[in-house]
């Protein structure tokens, strides 16, 4: 995530506006730089028409992408775009909310009990680059083939950017920040909640930005290998009755739906540490 | 994520291997907690098998074959997919940081393609190249470039102004810099993006043989699972976890040790 981040800023973002130009010439300004900037990927669909329809591959490989966004307004206008979305969205999210909160919790039960520390802290570290969706297969024979088996996926891998990001976050809290609540009278708990918690915020929601595509991965990767419905279900049904185009369609909707997911915690990131001074630091969303 | 016994000064070696097992010791207690649980029926044996069920069954496949043949294909279509990905994901990474025009038309797709979930691609992969090695490795590939890329991109774009300049004063050509100065102030990010890259490789290894395969660790799991023999199945199921940390843990061990010079 901090990658993306830096390579975001160095597109030198729009020309600086001067303070002499016309609001209007600044519009034109930004308008004409987020052209030149949506550029490379207008070719690509381009070239991805073209070449799809120059015959050099058959439309079962690489179906056009004009024919693949028909498909996906017929999945809208027929209401199955809704739902698969919508199924796709309900599990990651709701297992992405338990991680964060079972995260937090975890994290900061960590951080201040070294039982807890000692019991959890080798686990995490092992657990973290462990690939954890080879466990599917258990989750499923525990816990069936429904909802619950693919939420309590989504968890599992989820918690873990959270639960670490929590205990840097707590840990990397000026010790100037405690010793003054302390001196003003903090108890142990307020201080945990108000001191501790805000101050580590901008680390836990780094986590959570991290926790929450990792969420929508897993659905997709849950809902393909176990089928139904959802964007992952009805990609692989599409793949089993060899109609690429449904493929290629439930491709382009994972990837908007991840884009949008990604954008929209980026945004939240910035509403809540509106009071911190990474605020104002110049960021392009 | 260091481990203790590093983070320790290293007294004596009695010190150490006591402080080792002290850490540990959580994995010990899980371990028999499992063994206990499954073991008195607590739960059904089908449900979880005991852990020395899936020792003995960890023996069994490795002795009849089948976890070392499907382990092979696994770690070969994982190697050459991260390879490939690492040696083009390096070189787009260094030239988008040294050509702006390469930055200028590479940029906006890196960024559109990075938060994009990989694991969506293994229908296609599969529409493209077929149920064999093709469509792994190409999966891993497109998955694991980006991450080396992006590690590239940053790592030589923070090449030091200051050193680049006097290799130029010095005399160096442009691509005797690019070798000499670039490149190693490169290499932290670099090598953690290669990290990154190598975690990943596993998760869609694994993705992509659980859904379609015939051959390889997914499928083995499914393959197991579907017969019954759970034993088996969480026995590969722990084999797959514990190569994935072992590769990172060894992976972070040589990554010290190639950064050593910069101290």
């Amino acid at each position: 995530m901090a990658g993306i981040e830096k390579v975001r800023d160095s597109r030198s973002s729009a020309p600086a506006f001067e303070p002499g130009q016309s609001a209007f010439a600044h519009a034109f300004y930004a308008l004409g730089w987020s052209a030149v900037r949506s550029l490379p990927i207008v070719l690509l669909a381009v070239a991805w028409e073209m070449f799809a329809r120059s015959g050099l591959v058959t439309s079962f490989v690489l179906p056009p992408l004009s024919d693949v966004l028909v498909r996906i307004g017929n999945n809208a206008i027929g209401g199955e775009l809704f739902l698969n979305i919508g199924l796709t969205l309900y599990r990651a999210i709701i297992g992405f909310l338990i991680a964060m909160v079972a995260g937090i919790a975890l994290g900061m039960a960590m951080s201040r009990f070294a039982v807890m520390r000692w019991f959890f802290d080798p686990i995490i570290s092992v657990g973290f680059p462990m690939p954890k969706i080879a466990f599917l297969p258990i989750v499923v024979l525990w816990l069936g083939f429904y909802d619950v088996s693919k939420i309590a996926m989504v968890v599992f891998d989820a918690i873990f950017p959270v639960v670490t990001a929590t205990i840097a976050g707590i840990a990397g809290i000026e010790r100037e920040l405690i010793w003054s609540a302390r001196n003003m009278g903090a108890k142990n708990h307020e201080l945990m909640w108000q001191i501790a918690l805000p101050a580590a915020l901008p680390q836990i929601l780094t986590g959570l930005q991290v926790a929450l595509p990792i969420a929508l991965i897993v659905a997709v990767v849950a809902e393909m290998a176990m089928g139904g419905y959802g964007l992952g279900g009805a990609m692989m049904t599409s793949s089993r009755f060899a109609d690429s185009r449904g493929v290629f369609a439930g491709i382009v909707e994972i990837a908007v739906v991840g884009y949008v997911l990604v954008k929209g915690m980026a945004l939240l990131r910035r509403r809540l540490l509106i009071w911190h001074s990474e605020a104002s630091e110049p960021s392009a969303v | 994520m260091t481990s203790a016994a590093q983070a320790l000064p290293a007294r004596t070696r009695m010190h150490a291997a006591s402080a080792a097992l002290l850490r540990y010791l959580p994995f010990v207690l899980l371990a028999l907690a499992w063994e206990l649980v499954a073991r008195f029926g607590v739960v059904s044996s089908s449900a979880l098998p005991s852990l020395s069920q899936v020792a003995v069954a960890w023996v069994d496949l490795v002795k009849d074959g089948e976890l070392i043949t499907n382990g092979a294909a696994s770690l070969y279509r994982a190697g050459v997919g991260l390879l490939l990905s690492i040696v083009i994901g390096v070189v787009l990474g260094i030239f988008m940081a040294w050509w702006r025009p390469v930055h200028v038309v590479l940029a906006p797709l890196v960024e559109m393609f990075y938060p994009m979930p990989k694991s969506a691609l293994i229908p296609v992969t599969v529409i493209w190249l077929g149920f064999g090695d093709g469509s792994k490795i190409l999966l891993i590939f497109l998955g694991c470039m980006l991450p080396v890329t992006i590690g590239a991109f940053n790592g030589a774009r923070g090449a030091d102004r200051a050193l680049v300049w006097s290799a130029r004063s010095m005399g160096a050509g442009r691509l005797r810099m690019l070798w000499d100065v670039v490149v190693p102030s490169a290499m932290p990010e670099m090598l953690n993006g290669i990290r990154t890259a190598l975690a990943l490789s596993f998760i869609l290894l694994v993705s992509s043989e659980l859904i379609v395969a015939r051959q390889g660790f997914g499928y083995l799991i499914g393959y197991l699972g579907n017969n019954g023999s759970y034993d088996g199945m969480f026995a590969v199921v722990l084999t797959v976890a514990l190569l994935g940390c072992a590769a990172d843990r060894v992976y972070q061990v040589l990554m010290q040790r190639v950064l050593r010079w910069r101290e």
